[in-house]
């Protein structure tokens, strides 16, 4: 049976939806179900193609709710300040960004903006959305158009990087001044840990099996197909 | 590839093409589909060698310069890791000296070995290749950590007129190598490092056919 297609540029979907190709080495294999907390890799490069994660969305979502919050304290009090030669002064990190934009650096300091502050919230964003979307039986389709996007907010996100600059900034400026850390810096800390936590307890596969399709005529041609194969 | 199936990026979903196309949409996320990605090789390339271009402004030109009532001096990264060096501070030293002149480097280089060997048709040590890029894909982006360093000595030492930091022009270039060297890998597709075996291997089943 050929299914007819609104979009003639969309793919048709494969009867057998566990068979994958690896993104790595291209490999054509299937993907088994395993029990909460395996992993399945690829067997000829060994890349892993799914790990089952154990009660998924709810800890992704108490992860990210934690998450926002401690994002929230993290940009709005001070992270660092400096004791010297009788004076106070201090930092948030759209504070560093903002120095070197008016010090000419204009380009830096954006890309500094994008991976500290904008990155982080789109990533923590996108996954409180995901998670929300979840809660209907049948995901809708802009969850999939979030998820599609998370490894992009994930790549730029750069929050543990930065804070290994400001333990070496602090080395740094504790030869001239005294150093005062501030509530932000013990925020960003433990959000590094929350968003480590997030990366082992989201699992995108569960995601994708329950989200409506972008072109639902496809989804129900391989329901159709499925059935009759089974 | 070879059973003309498209995998997506965005989902993970292995469907087939229109007949005749190269190019389609996935039909579960909707993200756009090719065989492997697009002029890979190529793009790879010129971001490498935007990278490379950059590295030396970067190495040569200081990223900050420090004002005092006695004068000012200008610091390189290199001599940024030599000032670090102390008693307590050699083990940050190492850190930055790591992150911000061999891992960018190493990149560059790795990289290019990997364009050069796909390019050769070269199907030997296909798995460590493969690990090579897994293993730039993780560790590139600790480059950064010079430039966080450098945006928050400058933010706090705002001491006028005692005492000030102003960043410098390399650091304009460093950042630059840091995001074309991400934006390289990102272009490269792992795949094609498998391609030349598979073709080896149709090659050989049609001459015994």
């Amino acid at each position: 049976m050929e299914i007819q297609h609104h979009h003639t540029d969309c793919n048709r979907p494969l009867a057998d939806g566990s068979l994958v190709a690896c993104l790595d080495c291209d490999l054509l294999q299937r993907i088994p179900e395993v029990p909460p907390g395996a992993s399945v890799r690829c067997p000829r490069c060994d890349k892993e193609l799914w790990r089952h994660k154990p009660d998924s969305l709810n800890r992704t979502f108490a992860l990210t709710l934690a998450a926002l919050v401690l994002y929230l304290i993290a940009n709005t009090v001070p992270m660092l300040g400096i004791h010297a030669a009788g004076r106070e002064a201090f930092t948030t990190v759209v504070g560093g960004a903002r120095q070197l934009w008016l010090d000419g650096q204009q380009i830096v300091s954006v890309l500094v903006l994008f991976a500290a502050v904008i990155s982080p919230a789109l990533q923590i964003g996108f996954l409180l959305l995901i998670v929300i979307g979840c809660q209907w039986e049948r995901p809708p389709a802009w969850v999939g158009l979030f998820l599609r996007h998370l490894h992009f907010t994930r790549t730029w996100s750069m929050i543990e990087v930065m804070l290994l600059g400001v333990l070496v900034a602090l080395t740094k400026i504790a030869d001239y001044a005294t150093v005062i850390l501030g509530t932000a810096l013990f925020a960003l800390f433990a959000l590094v840990v929350l968003l480590a936590a997030i990366q082992s307890t989201f699992d995108p596969r569960e995601v994708w099996q329950r989200v409506r399709w972008a072109e639902p005529e496809a989804e129900i041609s391989q329901v159709e197909n499925a059935e009759v194969k089974s | 590839m070879e059973h003309g199936l498209q995998s997506c990026h965005g989902c993970g979903l292995l469907s087939r093409p229109a007949p005749g196309a190269h190019e389609g949409r996935c039909p579960r996320c909707d993200e756009k589909l090719e065989f492997r990605k697009a002029a890979s090789l190529e793009r790879t390339m010129a971001y490498l060698i935007a990278a490379a271009v950059c590295y030396v402004p970067a190495n040569l030109l200081p990223v900050m310069t420090t004002n005092t009532a006695g004068g000012s001096e200008s610091d390189t990264i290199m001599q940024g890791v030599v000032l670090l060096w102390s008693p307590t501070g050699w083990p940050l030293s190492l850190i930055v000296l790591f992150a911000s002149i061999m891992i960018p480097s190493a990149k560059i280089v790795a990289l290019l070995y990997l364009v050069f060997t796909v390019k050769r048709g070269s199907i030997q040590n296909n798995a460590q290749r493969v690990r090579l890029y897994r293993m730039v894909e993780i560790v590139g982006r600790w480059s950064m950590v010079d430039v966080f360093v450098d945006t928050f000595t400058v933010s706090l030492i705002q001491l006028q007129p005692l005492m000030s930091v102003e960043p410098g022009p390399g650091l304009l270039f460093f950042a630059a190598v840091v995001v074309l060297t991400m934006l390289a890998v990102e272009s490269f597709d792992p795949r094609l490092i498998w391609d030349a075996a598979a073709a080896k291997e149709t090659k050989h089943e049609v001459q015994h056919a």
